[in-house]
């Protein structure tokens, strides 16, 4: 679902200290990447989790959870389909 | 001796009748098993489980146990069978196209395993139905293609202590994993569905049909071993597949303290409308 706004790729790299900071510089190449993650008031979408390394980051610091090189973030929507 | 599942009674009988003869040829492989054996094959003779959705996911679950031996299955679904399912439903064929689903899950499977007896629910799960249909089966596994009813199911499992086998497929991606009450719920994972539109369904996004065979016989194996109390199941974590890259991944899923539903200070203790809740009609299709 994310992919369209990533120019279809599966996995980006992207700079940053905070997870927050990572979603900000990815945007700055792909504008509207944040907007698919956040609410308008900058907090996280309730409906899509992201996760440094396996531990979803709603259980770490939230957006600002500390992200180090070679960590991986995985953000996953909620999908419903089963048919 | 005791059982999740409540299979093996607590001075340590084992439920169900002794295997026939022919029960010992059909179910040979799996008794050859020691982890099985005829003591594990009669508790999957007594248990009994509700598929809610027979579509996708649905048909590998339905077919591999009514082959395993389930006793008891359940069907959910109010559809009917269309061309445009046979891609993926590989439990229908074009003979049962205009069929009520759960009249061509029944054939099936009494030609698959005659020692299951079928139970078929051809109506909608709602918070009115939804506590009377589960509550008398040992695990839930759910098929269904909808954020309402999702959370219905949810709900409705955690109520009744129900063990819950979920799966999803998106395209070429599919996830899956087990909720077992007090070890966090559908709501831990996803707090809130999103808004209507803003997550394509398989019907608007697609879906690679042997996608539903992958993720549908991981929910089936799920299942058994919930019935058997074998190994490690999906238990707080989420198995992610991805079929381009064949990759198998994990994320871990923590039980919130903070969940309505099963957190601390819960403030849920009976369903809900969850149409009202997603904004989206409950739809049991599966």
């Amino acid at each position: 679902m994310l992919r369209p706004t990533v120019g279809g790729e599966r996995v980006v790299a992207a700079d940053g200290s905070t997870l927050r900071e990572l979603i900000q510089n990815v945007d700055n190449r792909h504008p509207g990447f944040a907007g698919q993650l956040l609410e308008s008031d900058g907090g996280q979408r309730r409906f899509v989790n992201i996760y440094v390394n396996d531990e979803d980051v709603r259980y770490l610091k939230g957006l600002e959870t500390p992200v180090a090189e070679g960590d991986v973030v995985s953000i996953l929507p909620a999908v419903a389909g089963g048919r | 001796m005791t059982s999740t599942n409540g299979t093996t009674s607590t001075n340590g009988t084992v439920k169900g009748a002794a295997l026939t003869l022919d029960q010992a040829r059909r179910y040979a492989r799996h008794i050859i098993l020691p982890e099985v054996g005829p003591i594990g094959q009669r508790k999957l003779l007594a248990s009994k489980v509700l598929v809610i959705g027979a579509g996708g996911l649905g048909s590998p679950v339905a077919l591999y146990l009514a082959a395993a031996g389930v006793g008891k299955l359940g069907i959910v679904d109010y559809d009917n069978v269309e061309l445009s399912n046979l891609h993926r439903q590989i439990i229908h064929g074009h003979a049962n196209i205009g069929r009520p689903k759960v009249d061509s899950v029944r054939d099936r499977l009494a030609d698959v395993n005659p020692d299951v007896e079928v139970v078929t629910y051809n109506e909608l799960l709602t918070s009115e139905n939804a506590m009377d249909i589960i509550k008398d089966y040992d695990v839930v596994v759910n098929g269904l293609d909808n954020f309402p009813g999702r959370y219905l199911v949810n709900d409705a499992c955690y109520l009744l202590k129900k063990p819950l086998v979920d799966g999803t497929l998106f395209r070429f991606e599919g996830r899956a994993n087990v909720f077992l009450p007090g070890h966090g719920c559908y709501r831990c994972l996803f707090p809130s569905p999103p808004p209507p539109g803003a997550v394509p369904s398989c019907a608007e996004a697609g879906v690679l049909g042997a996608m539903c065979g992958v993720i549908g016989t991981i929910q089936a194996v799920e299942t058994v071993k919930l019935l058997l109390d074998l190994g490690e199941p999906l238990v707080n974590r989420l198995l992610l597949f991805d079929s381009l890259t064949m990759e198998f991944r994990e994320v871990k899923i923590p039980r919130d303290p903070e969940c309505p539903l099963c957190g601390d200070n819960p403030t849920i203790h009976e369903l809900i409308d969850y149409e009202a809740f997603c904004g989206a009609p409950v739809t049991t299709l599966g």
